[in-house]
């Protein structure tokens, strides 16, 4: 077996977040997420649906970011479409953060005050109805303090905070499944919702993450390592998935 | 049937100043840029420019000619963040409405469908609903017991889109992956302008594509414009792909005052979208 990357690790955690998902649509934001999603449709998830990035739904898994020769149309997907069938739920997001908090709020619209922002991004995109609507996760590439912060400056995806402000009609759909970034995945199942180290990926140790967090995660006394990928796993990114290897690109091995 | 073709030279005569505008496409593909460089031609000010953002966002931003801008998102696809959007975010020279891109869908579909508003679980609990203090929930007034947010309509003066084809009485077709919401915009607005790459007669409308791809109807247009590459430098696929390094050129443009000077005398001070297609080609 070849050897295992840092980023194999974020690459099988990111298929993780898509276990038990189902016959749903997975929409992966990223090379990394892409990844995961197209690995988890090839081996334990296979009823997933996923499109090529633009507006084909794709039956096989060809390289994440391959021109497209080889795909297996099975549906459109036009952007209409992509709300319709979002606000029927039957959807699993994994979003970018330019900032998260220990809730899950995530923001993609702008640093500094709305009004007049230091520094405009995006806009809030799709993210307050996806979150309201269907299970979310982020992918963050590099974890940083400058990423996992205090408070969010604008809440574009909604956090656990936020939704248990909201009626239980309101807030049935939320669910933020898993935060995967290049140190380890994250999650929100504790009492009261605030993010949780779930696993670290080899290699990491707590301290480097808690010098990259902003605010106090909820650290387990027992954090497991994340799984690395068996010989099969491995063999569809290496050989299928990601073989020109640009996943270890966005994610280097540590020095 | 009506002939409804008009010149981009007829198209900038009917704009006005304060105008509300709802520009089809999607960032930055298939974007009716060469009405856009009419608006630009034209001087009017104080617009309302409603859009899924991309370039054209940017560049009446630039002009100084957008007031205000309703989106969901500003992106050049491939250049994330709109440069010259994001200047005049920063600078704080235009008004900003930032919704969801649903409630932005919805909020047209209920312009569209001659309603107040449409309720919708999107903005929930997210500050969209805080930096847009104009938006109310509404009740059900069933058994359910929810409360949701209530979509107000968002209505248009004027929608401009770019199709691949069209005929002169103003059907038109989109040949690449994805109709986007030009329907919607055309259906929200007072007067509908659509520009097409080419205009084929009625008859040949199935040469290129299936009757499936016939998204607009002459009852959602006004009036039709030729406009050859007139995405460009959007994407306007299968005709053209996105003229990258154009867009490079473009994004570099927000650097500074000199940059976008420049840019704007070498291609957007033209006396037509003849002169802007053959600066390009030189």
């Amino acid at each position: 077996m070849t050897d295992i990357r840092r980023s194999d690790y974020c690459i099988v955690a990111c298929a993780e977040a898509f276990r038990g998902d189902g016959e749903i649509m997975a929409s992966p934001m990223g090379l990394i997420p892409a990844i995961g999603a197209r690995l988890a449709r090839a081996t334990f998830e296979p009823d997933l649906l996923l499109t090529d990035g633009v507006s084909s739904i794709i039956a096989n898994s060809p390289a994440a970011g391959s021109a497209g020769a080889d795909n297996v149309v099975e549906g459109w997907m036009p952007y209409r479409q992509v709300f319709d069938m979002l606000w029927t739920g039957r959807r699993h997001v994994m979003m970018g953060a330019t900032q998260i908090d220990r809730y899950g709020n995530q923001n993609i619209s702008c640093l500094g005050d709305w009004q007049q922002p230091k520094v405009q991004l995006l806009g809030a995109r799709g993210a307050p109805g996806n979150t309201i609507n269907h299970q979310t996760s982020y992918w963050v590439a590099r974890h940083s303090d400058r990423v996992f912060v205090e408070a969010v400056d604008m809440v574009s995806g909604i956090g656990y905070d936020r939704a248990a402000q909201l009626t239980p009609e309101q807030r049935r759909f939320h669910e933020i499944r898993r935060v995967i970034t290049d140190l380890g995945v994250f999650d929100f199942e504790t009492a009261d919702n605030r993010m949780r180290i779930r696993s670290l990926h080899p290699g990491v140790h707590v301290d480097d993450v808690v010098e990259n967090t902003g605010f106090d995660l909820v650290i387990p006394d027992d954090i497991p390592l994340t799984r690395p990928p068996d010989d099969a796993e491995l063999k569809l990114i290496r050989e299928q998935l990601d073989p020109d290897g640009l996943a270890c690109r966005e994610v280097p091995d540590p020095e | 049937m009506a002939d409804k073709r008009i010149s981009h030279e007829a198209f900038t005569g009917e704009l006005r100043d304060g105008m509300t505008i709802g520009i089809g496409g999607w960032g930055s593909r298939r974007k009716p840029m060469s009405l856009v460089r009419a608006i630009v031609r034209s001087g009017v000010k104080d617009l309302t420019v409603v859009s899924y953002g991309g370039p054209d966002v940017g560049i009446l931003c630039a002009t100084g000619q957008a007031r205000k801008v309703v989106y969901g998102f500003v992106s050049l696809d491939s250049i994330p963040l709109e440069p010259h959007f994001r200047k005049a975010r920063q600078g704080g020279t235009i008004e900003a409405v930032e919704y969801d891109e649903g409630m932005f869908q919805w909020g047209l579909y209920a312009a569209a469908s001659r309603v107040p508003f449409l309720p919708m679980r999107a903005g929930l609990g997210s500050d969209v609903l805080t930096i847009n203090p104009h938006l109310k929930t509404v009740d059900s007034p069933y058994d359910d017991g929810e409360t949701l947010v209530a979509m107000p309509a968002i209505h248009l003066d004027l929608a401009i889109i770019h199709m691949n084809r069209g005929d002169a009485a103003g059907n038109g077709q989109f040949l690449g992956p994805d109709p986007y919401f030009d329907d919607l915009f055309c259906m929200a607005a007072e007067r509908r302008v659509m520009s097409v790459e080419k205009i084929i007669p009625t008859e040949n409308l199935l040469d290129d594509g299936t009757f499936h791809t016939l998204k607009i109807n002459r009852m959602m247009t006004d009036a039709v414009v030729e406009a050859p590459n007139g995405a460009h430098f959007t994407e306007c696929t299968p005709d053209y792909g996105r003229d990258e390094a154009f867009q490079k050129q473009y994004a570099a443009s927000a650097k500074s005052d000199e940059a976008w000077d420049e840019f704007y005398e070498t291609y957007l001070d033209t006396s037509s979208e003849a002169e802007y297609q053959e600066r390009i080609r030189s």
